[in-house]
């Protein structure tokens, strides 16, 4: 599937295509290559193709039936769908059919859209790589030797790989725009409380965002502005009124201040040479559309992979202590409770979740709070002063995404600092609750896809749509 | 920063959070944990005295909903869904030790 | 347990009151809070803490917090809620979220009816759990085989609230329970009922010699009624009592109390129990009351059982301790009261007949008007005090059939007209005659022996006169009678 969501939602809309032939086109990509890619946790072909059915009965009824009517859509498997396994690829949710739908599934059925399945994580969101899936991993489709990034692997490989044109996942620090990154699609990461957050399995609750991959930025301007927006059932949803930002794609960067991290494009930081240069290629796009290109400090920048390492683990170990045996998903049976909540627990989580329960708990408990919880809250606020600071002089900032182009599958899985090393350009947006975007760029030295990251301050969302086009037109 | 994690105060969090590990378990997450947490002391070179903490990015306050009756789910959905149930109650092993 | 004497010691209590508030929904979703509902049915996928769920509050809580805090004197102050992290299986997230150190209300007092104020630390908002219930073995939660948990109270608003180590003994703290929960239904914040448990008390409890610093306390769990409270705080301190003049020391602890049993026992130790592991609630926003709208709550509210106290005192020339004061107000006659006494009647007789004749349904129902003019009745002689009393029953069966019933009109009807002089006299002597053994006995007997016969003779003369005869004048005519001739 190589069209966008936008053409097939118009080609739907008039009747010059039907929304089953196009969500069947989608199963039939999916059912062709998904066996070496496993981009899907779970399919749902019955149900799309009568969504899909009811959608072509609204077009035959003269009816609207969205912008989306008919799109093909992927939901990374830590989304509740009312009836359909939501697995946040955890053994411990195994046999769990939430009774409720997520927020923004809502959105998007609302929307005219289909779902066609749920895609493959790192268990809870948690990783970089897809490979911490309690499923196995999910390979990049630009190279199957290679991860798709992480967490939302799944979201990104099933958008790169022409199954969907569009996707949603979650990004906690990074795990929308890492993996975009890594599999050349465009990934979103909002401003937190712009998108609810009502139906996502939470990982760290004060970082969550939901937001679209897609294959081009108008696909993904168009999907967020279809699950933007204020939620009554989330009481850290945004009222702020909406503005389309599809509207804003053609406005071009005339007269823009475009800031290049400093702290974000050094090799010290570890970032790769071509990836760097692909960053700078990016900054001279927008310098020659008319842009004012310059270098920004943002010297708090650094700490952010500290403070995320505390705090998103300390929000999860109590996000996570309900998966406990009791209500809902994996049970192992034990004479008392506490012994089967303890068995079931040690059996249903994976390794990498049970590390980040345990760092949670550490920097929470007694004692410990001030020195690791409480400094990284207030590192949080010093990184967010510092932000502040550089958009007094910038109306985004630029960087690299991801410090290398996709990595080799079990290279990282034994260290895991290294792994967290993938988020140090993507983590700060989380902790300040700013959006940010990743935008390809070309390929570095390996002939893998490079993508820049465009950040802006709270609810400059169109703004970063209109970066982000202008940098996909400068390729074309 | 407090002295290095040690295996006795990671055994200490996995009973916490209910987790139990085996000695090799034990043995790799006090060495990985370590390896984290020593990380995260480059905050030390920062001077965080007169920094108030930030526990959320929403500048928000006083966000109500009315006192206003909503749908209750379906019990037989939800019981259904439940590792085990009986008498419309979930069904759960004995439980040791009072209430907190 | 030996009985040592308690004289010389003084028991030091704080309590810990936890109030289900009177909400139509849940505290932070909107299944409904409604107490005795078929298990699992007032549930969502907040109060089962489904995955992705979230909380949203209840302001109508909040509201009621606010009122709560007023009443009691509190400052009411921006919150922040926090987790309170602890593996529970009828608690569905397993964290409680609740106001931990920054609660809406801080800092007030509540005054007993013996005048005296006890302070209030704080009060605060969280979330109930769920119930289990435990199958097989006793039924009781160390020899269950398994247990069955029901989720309708889980979410349901709790208010906390949390007073200062000022109660002194059992009694008191049965007073400050039945003062705060006489509050709380008054305010409408709460129904009250221990024993449906929307009202359930935690106590503080250590002993010390008076003046010295405070002992080590313990925390009694499980008491749920006024009577289990009074035994739980005498146990606790004749317990501790024994132990410190046995040389052994009070260890803190928190105790169960065993109703059947009569004595707190030690609770079995948690591991990590006290490593709760609180931290902001990443899913709410902070609570920032604005003035305005304090204003308009602190507005709204009834007077409360103390103002009322005072203001029955005033109105009827007595203190607000006094005990027909505080009953009027316990059964919430002082309204009543106060309006009989404004319309002219004797404030006295009013309270009597509050505190001994109308602690019945629907004597809240009389109008001041109608009670004065039966009090007016009697203090002139136009009724006895019998008949003043079955009179005031047919009033209160009037009001509750929505009408004010016609005193004069009803002992007209009861033929409880008043009897003149001679027609009592008349009666008097026939009785005299007809028993004239008792009569010489009473002529000639001490005061001991005329008492026995007063009942006698006027028994009899009240069932020859039908009841008309007033006790008092019968009884002043016999003695008359018998000394002058
Ligand atoms: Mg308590
Ligand atoms: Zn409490």
């Amino acid at each position: 599937m190589t069209a966008t969501a936008l053409s097939l939602a118009g080609a739907v809309r008039s009747g010059e295509r039907s929304a089953r032939e196009v969500v069947q086109a989608s199963l039939d990509a999916i059912a062709a290559r998904d066996g070496e890619i496993h981009a899907f946790n779970t399919v749902t072909a019955e149900r799309a193709l009568a969504a899909a059915d009811r959608v072509d009965a609204r077009i035959a009824a003269g009816e609207d039936p969205g912008p989306l009517a008919g799109v093909p859509v992927a939901l990374k498997d830590n989304l509740c769908t009312r009836g359909v396994a939501t697995t946040c690829s955890s053994k411990i949710l195994d046999g769990w059919d939430p009774p409720y739908d997520a927020t923004v599934v809502s959105r998007l059925a609302g929307a005219g859209a289909i779902v066609v399945g749920k895609t493959n994580l790192d268990e809870f969101a948690m990783g970089s790589s897809t490979e911490n899936s309690a499923f196995g991993p999910t390979r990049n489709p630009h190279d199957l030797t290679r991860v798709p990034g992480g967490s939302s692997g799944g979201s990104a490989a099933a958008v790169a790989a022409g199954f969907v044109p569009l996707s949603l996942g979650s990004d906690t620090g990074g795990s929308i725009r890492q993996p975009a990154a890594l599999c050349g699609v465009v990934g979103v990461k909002p401003t937190y409380g712009r998108v609810s957050r009502y139906g996502l399995v939470a990982f760290a609750s004060s970082l969550d965002q939901i937001g679209p991959f897609a294959a081009t930025v108008a696909d993904a301007a168009a999907c967020y502005d279809a699950i933007a927006g204020w939620d009554r059932l989330d009481s850290t949803s945004i009222t702020d009124p909406l503005e389309r930002t599809s509207a804003a794609l053609g406005r071009g960067v005339t007269g823009l201040r475009v800031g290049v991290v400093a702290e974000m494009t050094d090799e010290r930081m570890g970032i790769a040479p071509d990836v760097l240069a692909r960053t700078r290629a990016a900054a001279d796009a927008l310098a020659s559309a008319g842009a004012t290109v310059e270098e920004v400090s943002v010297p708090a920048a650094i700490y952010g992979l500290s403070a995320y390492y505390l705090i998103a683990p300390a929000e999860a170990s109590s996000n996570l202590a309900r998966f406990d045996g009791v209500r809902f998903g994996l049970r192992v049976d034990a004479p008392t409770t506490a012994e089967m909540q303890r068995a079931t627990r040690t059996a249903g989580f994976g390794p990498e979740v049970k590390r980040r329960i345990m760092l949670g708990t550490y920097a929470l408990s007694a004692g410990y709070y001030d020195a690791y919880y409480g400094k990284a809250l207030k590192v949080r606020r010093l990184i967010l002063r510092d932000f502040e600071a550089a958009y007094e002089r910038f109306d985004v900032l630029l960087s690299p995404t991801s410090p290398t182009t996709a990595f080799e599958l079990g290279t990282k899985t034994n260290d895991p600092l290294t792994m967290y090393l993938n988020d140090v350009c993507t983590i700060p947006s989380n902790l300040v609750g700013h959006p940010a975007l990743s935008v390809p760029y070309g390929t570095g030295s390996d002939g893998l896809p490079v993508g820049v990251q465009v950040m802006g301050p709270a609810l400059s969302e169109s703004l970063l749509f209109q970066v982000a086009a202008a940098l996909e037109g400068s390729l074309a | 920063m407090p002295a290095r994690i040690s295996r006795d105060d990671v055994s200490h969090v996995a009973r916490l959070a209910l987790l139990e590990l085996t000695d090799d378990e034990l043995e790799r997450y006090t060495e990985q944990l370590g390896a984290i947490l020593e990380h995260a002391t480059d905050v030390e070179a920062l001077d965080l005295a007169d920094v108030a903490p930030l526990s959320h990015p929403l500048p928000v306050q006083n966000v109500f909903r009315d006192d206003e009756p909503g749908d209750a789910l379906d019990r037989e959905e939800v019981l259904g869904q439940a590792p085990a149930a009986e008498s419309g109650r979930f069904r759960v092993p004995a439980i040791l030790g009072e209430e907190p | 347990m030996n009985t040592t004497s308690t004289s010389g010691w003084e028991t030091v209590i704080g309590l810990e009151v936890h109030a289900e508030l009177a909400t139509r929904t849940k505290l932070f979703s909107s299944a409904r809070n409604h107490f005795g509902s078929e298990p699992n049915t007032n549930i969502d996928p907040v109060s089962l803490g489904l995955p992705g769920s979230l909380p949203v509050l209840n302001r109508k809580a909040v509201e009621l917090a606010i009122r709560v805090g007023l009443a009691l004197h509190c400052e009411i102050r921006p919150s922040v809620f926090a987790r309170k992290n602890y593996f529970y299986p009828d608690m569905p997230k397993d964290f409680q979220i609740s106001q931990y150190d920054q609660p809406i209300d801080l800092g007030g007092w509540l005054e007993l009816p013996t005048g005296k104020r006890i302070g209030i630390t704080r009060a605060h908002l969280e979330e109930d759990t769920g119930k289990n219930t435990h199958v097989g073995g006793s039924g009781r939660i160390g020899g269950a085989e398994y247990s069955l948990i029901d989720y309708n109270r889980a979410g349901v608003p709790l208010l906390e609230i949390v007073s200062e180590p000022d109660i002194r003994s059992a009694d008191e703290a049965k007073a400050y329970v039945e003062e705060l929960r006489s509050i709380l239904v008054a305010i409408g914040a709460s129904d009250g009922k221990m024993e449906e448990g929307s009202l359930r008390v935690d106590c503080n409890v250590s002993v010390r010699r008076p003046g010295e610093p405070f002992g080590t306390r313990c925390e009694i769990k499980n008491v749920n009624s006024l009577r289990s409270l009074g035994r739980a705080v005498e146990y606790e301190t004749r317990r501790q009592i024994d132990l410190i003049e046995a040389g052994e020391k009070i260890r803190q602890e928190t105790r169960h109390w065993d109703e059947q049993a009569g004595r707190t026992t030690a609770g079995r130790s948690k591991e990590n129990s006290e490593d709760y592991r609180y931290f902001p609630e990443p899913d709410l926003v902070p609570v920032v009351p604005e003035a305005a709208w304090i204003e308009e709550i602190r507005a709204a509210l009834p007077l409360l059982p103390a103002d009322r106290r005072h203001r029955l005192a005033a109105a009827a020339g007595l203190v607000h301790t006094d005990q027909p004061v505080i009953v009027a107000v316990q059964r919430g006659l002082d309204g009543l009261a106060i309006d009989a006494i404004d319309a002219g009647a004797d404030a006295t007789r009013v309270l009597t007949h509050v505190e001994h004749n109308l602690a019945v349904d629907g004597a809240e129902l009389l109008t001041g008007a109608v009670l004065a003019e039966l009090v007016g009745m009697e203090m002139g002689g136009a009724l006895t005090a019998t008949q003043a009393k079955t009179v005031l029953a047919e009033l209160v069966e009037a009001a509750r059939a929505g009408a004010q019933g016609d005193p004069a009109a009803i002992a007209k009807a009861k033929g409880f007209e008043a009897m003149d002089d001679s027609a009592i006299d008349g009666a008097i002597a026939e009785v005299i005659a007809a028993s004239s053994d008792e009569w010489e006995r009473f002529k000639v007997g001490d005061a001991k022996e005329r008492g026995k016969l007063t009942g006698f003779f006027v028994g009899r003369i009240m069932k020859a006169t039908k009841g008309k005869a007033d006790g008092k004048v019968v009884t002043a005519k016999l003695n008359a009678l018998a000394d002058g001739g």
